[in-house]
């Protein structure tokens, strides 16, 4: 029973992960950033959510206002921020790195707005159904309906996200574009709106991401909440497994790093909580540093 | 619809890569660019599609000026350039990327149509179309990177060096191709190419370019029968 617990505990927050992941790749594709804000900007979409919670009284109205908070703001970011950076800073050594350390200012700029809005005590969400474990032959898992409906949601949500890249349009826009921005531009995409779109679709993601890791965990929702901490690091962490560039591996390496704390955690030491992730992180690198699904000779720098 | 370009200076940081270049090419013409590496070819063709701008000078297209727009609008006014290297999308299957040079068109059924056009062009690539495009050989690439721009209805072609590593078979039949293309589309044509004599003898007429200068400009024919041209271009 141990084991089934585990196991199910590690592809529920795993599956967070994922999302969290994907939203940094999306990004990174998108415009070669990598996002460090992600955690401030899901965070600001779950106190959307919050907000939504509390006055409509739905959290299943909640997760869509979140996610359209989340994916507006994340718009304005790359139009207002983004855009400019990179086209400021388009070569030298600062080409790569002023573009980040924007992002980790204006990770610092959500979370001191978030306090001075939303006050720096801790706020609550009330999930959709309990997250009191199931009930099987009198033993009592830790798995629970909550975390059933949330595998549930993400698996949707990426079936969707799938379905949208494969099969249509803009899909193929957003494909074009990161792999290949000049021929992209010179079949008549307009590349920077789909990097705007790139971006608001990572900031939907990372909504949902948001919400769930807040219900998941003990329900509260704080500026400075170490469970987006958490979620900036093993979305990270997940992207990173997964080779950055693949929305597929963004979604393997959230369920592999997911299922390996969980079995760290129980197995080994609940102590290991913040070292597990990193430990894991550096084990792919050292056996396969371009990721799990990255391209062995990366074409881009 | 006549391409005009007058007095075009580009720069490249602080090399002069153009420098006053007034070249006309008339509607349904099919203009080979030749010279050496570093003549500026690849920069003239890059400015007139709107990936570069120029420093001085102007250009037109169908009476209109279009110096400043960028790459992406101009496809929507009729204008597709195929770049250096084999243009294609190598993540992407045959179908996507032809798909993706009809996207800004909106229309699913229109783009169907056309790629049945390319496939009867191309007939490689419709036994390839679900491959990815990294799978295909130099010469299907090419013909892939042509069917994508084709994709757009274009009325002017830009092609930078079709014939780039492709063997001798394969570059006549592409010259082939583009000759016919030109001719049964009516498509204006501007093509910058190494392979001097491949491409004056598909032209209507030529251009040639020495750093960054117009040097002649005559009737295809007339360039290939000049002494000089033949001296520094075509090698006997």
């Amino acid at each position: 029973m141990d084991f089934l617990n585990t196991l199910l505990i590690g592809i529920t927050s795993g599956s967070i992960y994922s999302l969290m992941a994907i939203s940094m790749v999306l990004v990174w594709r998108s415009t070669r950033v990598v996002n460090f804000a992600q955690a401030g900007m899901a965070l600001l979409s779950t106190y959307f959510g919050f907000e939504a919670v509390t006055k409509l009284g739905s959290f299943w109205i909640a997760l869509p206002v979140a996610m359209i908070g989340g994916a507006l703001f994340a718009a304005l970011v790359e139009m207002i921020l983004i855009r400019l950076l990179v086209k400021h800073s388009s070569s030298g050594p600062i080409a790569g790195v002023a573009p980040i350390i924007a992002t980790l200012g204006l990770l610092g700029l959500i979370r001191a707005s978030a306090s001075m809005i939303w006050g720096g005590q801790d706020v609550r969400i009330i999930g959709p159904v309990s997250n009191d474990g199931f009930t099987i032959n009198g033993t009592t898992l830790v798995f629970s309906p909550l975390k059933l409906l949330i595998l549930i949601t993400v698996i949707i949500l990426m079936l969707i996200l799938s379905i949208v890249f494969q099969k249509t349009n803009i899909g193929l826009a957003l494909r074009a574009s990161a792999y290949a921005p000049e021929i992209a531009r010179l079949s008549g995409i307009k590349v920077d709106w789909v990097r705007t779109l790139g971006w608001a679709l990572a900031g939907a993601a990372g909504a949902v991401a948001g919400m769930f890791q807040t219900v998941n965990g003990n329900g509260t929702l704080s500026p400075d909440s170490i469970e987006f901490s958490l979620l900036l690091v093993s979305g990270f962490i997940a992207a990173v497994i997964g080779g950055l560039d693949s929305l597929i591996g963004a979604v393997i390496g959230g369920l592999v790093l997911g299922l390996m704390i969980s079995f760290v955690l129980m197995y080994i030491s609940s102590g290991l909580f913040f070292i597990a992730p990193f430990v894991i992180l550096l084990t792919v690198l050292f056996i396969r540093p371009q990721g799990i699904f990255g391209a062995k000779a990366a074409r881009r720098a | 619809m006549t391409l005009n370009v007058s007095n075009l200076t580009v720069h490249h940081g602080a090399i002069c890569a153009i420098n006053q270049v007034s070249i006309a090419v008339p509607t349904g013409k099919l203009a080979a660019i030749i010279g050496s590496n570093g003549a500026g070819k690849t920069t003239l063709l890059r400015t007139i599609s709107g990936l570069k701008n120029p420093t001085h000078g102007d250009i037109t297209w169908n009476g209109q000026s279009i110096s400043g727009i960028k790459p992406e609008m101009l496809v929507r006014r009729g204008i597709s350039h195929v770049s250096e290297g084999k243009s294609v999308v190598p993540e992407l299957s045959v179908r996507e990327n032809l798909e993706l040079g009809a996207i800004w068109r909106g229309n699913k059924k229109e783009a169907k149509e056309s790629i049945d056009q390319v496939i009867t062009i191309f007939p490689r690539l419709g036994e390839r179309i679900e491959q990815r495009a990294d799978t295909l050989s130099g010469g299907e690439r090419q013909m892939l990177a042509i069917g994508r721009a084709i994709m757009a209805k274009p009325q002017l072609l830009l092609l930078d060096e079709p014939s780039l590593g492709l063997a001798p078979l394969v570059v006549e039949q592409i010259f082939q191709t583009i000759r016919q293309l030109a001719t049964s589309m009516n498509l204006t044509v501007l093509l910058v190419e190494q392979n001097a004599m491949g491409a004056l003898k598909i032209a209507d007429l030529g251009i040639v370019l020495n750093l960054g200068k117009v040097v002649a400009v005559n009737h295809a024919q007339a360039l290939i029968d000049d002494p000089a041209v033949r001296a520094a271009y075509l090698g006997y």
